[in-house]
Formats: C-alpha cells, sequence, structure tokens
C-alpha cells in the first residue's frame, strides 16, 4: 500500500517521520511557489513603487535634486490648497458621475433593446457589433475621431447649424463653457458598451418564469422591469458601476489629446493635474503628493467594491 | 390572437427597430466618419457643407502612413509589446490561478483580496515612481521596460479569470494524472491547459488589447521615435502637421483593424472574457 503512494504523500507516522515531514513542508510550500512569479512582480513593480511615491511625495523635491530632504506633510498642504486641484477635484467628479450615469443608462437601455423579444438573432449580432465599435477603439484613436467631428467647421456643427440648434459655429473643446461637457460627451460614447455587454449577458441569465409569475400577477412591462428585471441586475449594475467610477476617475488620455486640461484649466481632471506636475513642471515631489492623494481615494472606492463582491459570493 | 393585438405588437416592433437604428447611427456614425475622411483629400475633409462620400477617392493617406519607415515602427513597437504582454502574463497567470484554485493555504483569502484590490491602484500614482525606477534598472525607453509595466496590470485580471475558469474543471481530471505518478506540473500543463484553451484565448485577447490601448506610460516611459507604440504616434502625428487629417484618419483606422479583426473571429470569447470579468469576480 504505502509503497504506491506519491511520495509526497504522508505516511504511517511512526516509520516514514522525516520523509512525512519533508513531504508536508513541501506541500505547504507548493502553492507559494506557482505564486512566486506573480508576488515578485507584483512586489517589484506595485509595493515597491507605492512605497517610493509615499516617500517621494514627504521629501522637497525628488529626482531633479540630488539630495532630497524630508518636509514632512507640507506638500500635502501645498496639493490641498491648491485651487487647480480643487479645480480638478470638482471637473474629475462632474466628469465621473455624469459618465457613469449615462454609461449605465445607455448600456442598459440598449442592452433592453437587444434583448427585446421582436429582434431575431441575427439582427442582433449585427446590432450588437455596431453599438460595440466605440468600445473597441484606442483612446488615442477615440479622442483624434472627435476632435475631427467638434472641430469649428467640423461635421457637427454643420448638422447642429442645418437643424437650427446652433447659429454659429461652436469650439467644442477649446471654448471654456462646452469644453467639460464635450470631453464628457465622449467618453460617454465610448464607455456604454462595456454596461451594454455585461447586463445584456445577466438579462439572459434571469429565469423566465419570474417573468411569467409576473405577468400572473398582473404585472405590465413597467411594472416587470422594476419588479424584476432591475433587482436581478442589482448585483451586476452596482459592481459595474463601481469599477468604471474607479476607471473613470483615472482618465487621463482623452483629456491629454482632447484638451490637455484647458481651456484655462476648465476640463483638468486629478489625473492631468498629476501628470502636469510631473513632466511640465518637474514638481516631482508634489506631484507623488497629488498621487497619493488619489491613490487613498481610490482605495476606498476598491474597499466598496471589494466588499461588495465577497458578499455576492 | 385577435387583429388589434396584432397590430400593437406589429407598432412595438417597429418602435424597437426604430430605436435600435438611431442607437446604430450614434455609435457607427462616428465610426464611419473616419473612415471615409481617411479616403479624402485635406481640403475635401472641411468641404461646406460636408459630404459623406468623395469624388476622388484617394489612397494617397495610407500610402504615405505604409511607405513610412517611422510609422510603421509604431505599428512593430505595439505587435511587439501587446503579444509579448499577452504571453507572458498567461505563463505567470496560469501558475498562480493553479494555485489558488487548486489548494488551500493559510494566506490565500488574503492573497485573493491583494489581486483584485492592485486593480484599482491608479496607474498616475505609478507613474512618478516607474519613472524613476526604469531609469534606475535601465529599462527605460526599452521593450522590457513596457512590457513589464503592462503585466503589473494586465495580471491581476487574468489571474482572477483563469481562477475562476480552472475553479470550473472538476479536480478530478488533475487527480487522476497524479495517481500515476505525475506531478502537478505534469497535470497543470498536460491536462488543465488543453483543455482551459477557450478561457487562456479570452484572457489573451483581452491582454493584448489593454497592451495595444495603454497611453500614459506609453508616453512616459519611451523617448525616442522607435521606441513609440500606435497611440503616441497618432498623438506625434497630430502635433506634427495638424492639417493631415487624412492621415490621421487613416492612422487612426490601420491602428484599429488589429483590435476589430480580433474581435471580429474571437467575439465568443470577448465578450465572455469581458463580462465574466467585471461581474464574476
Amino acid at each position: 500500500m504505502t509503497t504506491r503512494r506519491p511520495p509526497t504523500d504522508d505516511g504511517p507516522a511512526e516509520t516514514r517521520r522525516p520523509a512525512a515531514r519533508r513531504g508536508r513542508f513541501r506541500r505547504l510550500l507548493t502553492p507559494y511557489l506557482y505564486l512566486l512569479p506573480t508576488a515578485v512582480l507584483l512586489v517589484v513593480l506595485m509595493v515597491v513603487p507605492i512605497v517610493m511615491v509615499i516617500g517621494y511625495s514627504l521629501m522637497d523635491n525628488v529626482i531633479t535634486n540630488q539630495n532630497p530632504q524630508s518636509v514632512g506633510l507640507s506638500n500635502y498642504v501645498d496639493v490641498i490648497t491648491d485651487p487647480v486641484f480643487h479645480t480638478a477635484v470638482r471637473n474629475t467628479l462632474y466628469f465621473t458621475c455624469v459618465s457613469v450615469l449615462a454609461h449605465l443608462i445607455l448600456g442598459l437601455a440598449f442592452a433592453l433593446l437587444l434583448n427585446s423579444a421582436f429582434v431575431g438573432r441575427r439582427t442582433r449580432a449585427l446590432f450588437r457589433a455596431v453599438y460595440v465599435l466605440p468600445w473597441l477603439f484606442t483612446i488615442a484613436v477615440v479622442a483624434v475621431l472627435w476632435r475631427l467631428i467638434m472641430n469649428p467647421n467640423g461635421v457637427l456643427n454643420y448638422l447642429l447649424d442645418v437643424t437650427g440648434f446652433i447659429d454659429s459655429n461652436v469650439e467644442w473643446l477649446a471654448n471654456p463653457d462646452t469644453a467639460l461637457h464635450a470631453v464628457t460627451f465622449i467618453n460617454i460614447w465610448c464607455g456604454y458598451p462595456f454596461f451594454m455587454i455585461s447586463i445584456l449577458a445577466g438579462l439572459q441569465g434571469i429565469p423566465k418564469d419570474l417573468y411569467e409569475a409576473a405577468r400572473v400577477d398582473g404585472a405590465n412591462a413597467v411594472k416587470q422591469f422594476w419588479n424584476v428585471t432591475i433587482p436581478q441586475l442589482k448585483p451586476i449594475i452596482i459592481s459595474m458601476a463601481l469599477l468604471d467610477f474607479i476607471w473613470t476617475t483615472q482618465q487621463f488620455a482623452l483629456i491629454w489629446m482632447t484638451t490637455g486640461g484647458g481651456p484655462i484649466n476648465v476640463t483638468e481632471m486629478l489625473s492631468t493635474f498629476t501628470y502636469k506636475l510631473a513632466f511640465s513642471r518637474y514638481e516631482f515631489s508634489m506631484a507623488s503628493t497629488s498621487a497619493v492623494v488619489i491613490l487613498v481615494l481610490s482605495m476606498i472606492l476598491a474597499f466598496f467594491y471589494v466588499r461588495h463582491q465577497r458578499a455576492r459570493d | 390572437m385577435d387583429l388589434p393585438n396584432v397590430r400593437h405588437r406589429g407598432l412595438k416592433r417597429t418602435g424597437v427597430i426604430a430605436a435600435l437604428v438611431v442607437g446604430a447611427m450614434f455609435a457607427g456614425l462616428p465610426v464611419l466618419w473616419m473612415a471615409l475622411s481617411s479616403f479624402k483629400s485635406n481640403s475635401e475633409i472641411f468641404e461646406y457643407p460636408p459630404r459623406l462620400l468623395t469624388d476622388n477617392f484617394s489612397l494617397d493617406a495610407y500610402t504615405t502612413i505604409l511607405t513610412d519607415p517611422t510609422k510603421l515602427r509604431f505599428f512593430l513597437n505595439s505587435y511587439v509589446i501587446g503579444l509579448s504582454v499577452a504571453a507572458l502574463t498567461l505563463v505567470v497567470a496560469i501558475f498562480a490561478a493553479y494555485a489558488f484554485s487548486r489548494y488551500d493555504f493559510p494566506l490565500k483569502r488574503v492573497l485573493n483580496v491583494v489581486v483584485i484590490s492592485v486593480q484599482a491602484v491608479p496607474p498616475i500614482t505609478l507613474l512618478i515612481p516607474y519613472f524613476g525606477l526604469m531609469v534606475t534598472l535601465g529599462l527605460y525607453n526599452t521593450y522590457p521596460g513596457l512590457i513589464l509595466t503592462y503585466m503589473v496590470f494586465t495580471l491581476p485580471y487574468a489571474i482572477i479569470m483563469m481562477t475562476g475558469y480552472f475553479n470550473t474543471l472538476p479536480r478530478e481530471l488533475d487527480e487522476a494524472v497524479k495517481v500515476d505518478g505525475a506531478g502537478p506540473l505534469t497535470a497543470l500543463w498536460r491536462i488543465l491547459v488543453p483543455i482551459s484553451v477557450p478561457g487562456l484565448v479570452s484572457v489573451g485577447l483581452y491582454t493584448f488589447m489593454i497592451a495595444w490601448n495603454e497611453f500614459l506610460f506609453a508616453l512616459t516611459l519611451t523617448r525616442t521615435e522607435n521606441m513609440r507604440t500606435v497611440p503616441i504616434g497618432i498623438q506625434l502625428l497630430m502635433g506634427q502637421h495638424s492639417y493631415e487629417w487624412n492621415e490621421m484618419m487613416a492612422m487612426s483606422v490601420l491602428g484599429c483593424i488589429p483590435i476589430l479583426i480580433l474581435f471580429l473571429f474571437f467575439q465568443r470569447f470577448f465578450i465572455g472574457g469581458m463580462s465574466a470579468g467585471a461581474v464574476k469576480i
């Protein structure tokens, strides 16, 4: 019996104690060996940088300065009292809240349309492919594309002009009154498919007899939507909204390539503010401080996300 | 079914189709505008009133890009980096997912939460230390620098996805191999990996896509033109000659084609991976 056991298995305690102990030790160690490459990567490229950035945020100036001195929390005071930082927080909140809400509504609406009983399988596949398109484009492409469309002489102004919505051409991305709304709109355009696809998958997972039961109870389509569809989708919607919120607060490329944070800071986000501190003004310590503030805010959001995910398990 | 009811259904059907078409215009028209602009001349792009189609259909913008070694290099870089990130992430993630799926160990829950939470670390937070770190390690402006950077962002997602996938495969499968005297490594590579191909494909695609699309680190961790990727190439084009709109549109179309083709052929994997990743973490 014992001879046929794999060598790592525990043998009878008295006769095979040393081997058994070694075997048990190896069994205990095995999962950690599999996790070793991941752990090395995450420590070197995640833990160390986070420690570094916190360290940087407490120094007078790093990278440009040979011997940086510790300055305590004074960078934090400077960043938190900076009026541009306040603008960036406000803009990021507006940009994120409006984007997430619109992503959710559009995603839900398109998913319901695609899932409609009136739509055949072929039609659904075709429209789904078109609806997913914006999500497949690199943000750099999205930015260039909308810069063309929103150009003062571009097609958007033409369409609004002939339909009578505007009477003179608007510089959507360069006008302080419209720039923030314009970048938010672009972000809405390229982000909703993520919700749509997940909600569509969720819709197809709702048991049909729930609707049958609701119909028997006399619920109309609207009631069925609020009392069956929405409660069933709620876990997906909350997960997606939290994830989207975390990701949208970090959007950089779209802002950088459309407005660069301008005109006069009206589209400045936390990400562009931090980037400019580091790579335009070479204030690496201040930039690190701002980055740590963003990290703390993100971790608070992540806490809720993880808690929500674990509550679902 | 009585007649009014049939008419009611017909009306509803028309309404749904109309809404679908409006939605498709919202999603598709900007894309169509981009594609058609790439075949126009620059003066035609801003013609007033604008026209969807052009009389002088021209491939000049494409020829200019495809014969320019600098621009071709952007594409080469993006492919090298994207494919390397996808391959390396998969290998590392397979090992980690195997540990999470098949072993019980004291730190399992903690490590699992760590893997989930690192996804929420904002890239901008890591940017400044990475800049310092990559210079110190001699990886600034190199392929390995960007590849390692992207792996940190793709790995958590890949591990979560692959763990979920392995969990759906019965343990008896790999246990059976071990009874025959093979080690766990054999069980992993000979049994689990081959039957996980659909899962691996969707993780690989998603990973490639993240690497292909990344902008912030590609902008900051590379310096010379021969190391730039496609998104940065598009930005450079915009800065250099901001009036060559047809070239920018052609470059954009070319920059989207790999993802579009992948999506077309692997739609099922893409969508499965995407929704599973977001929802079932």
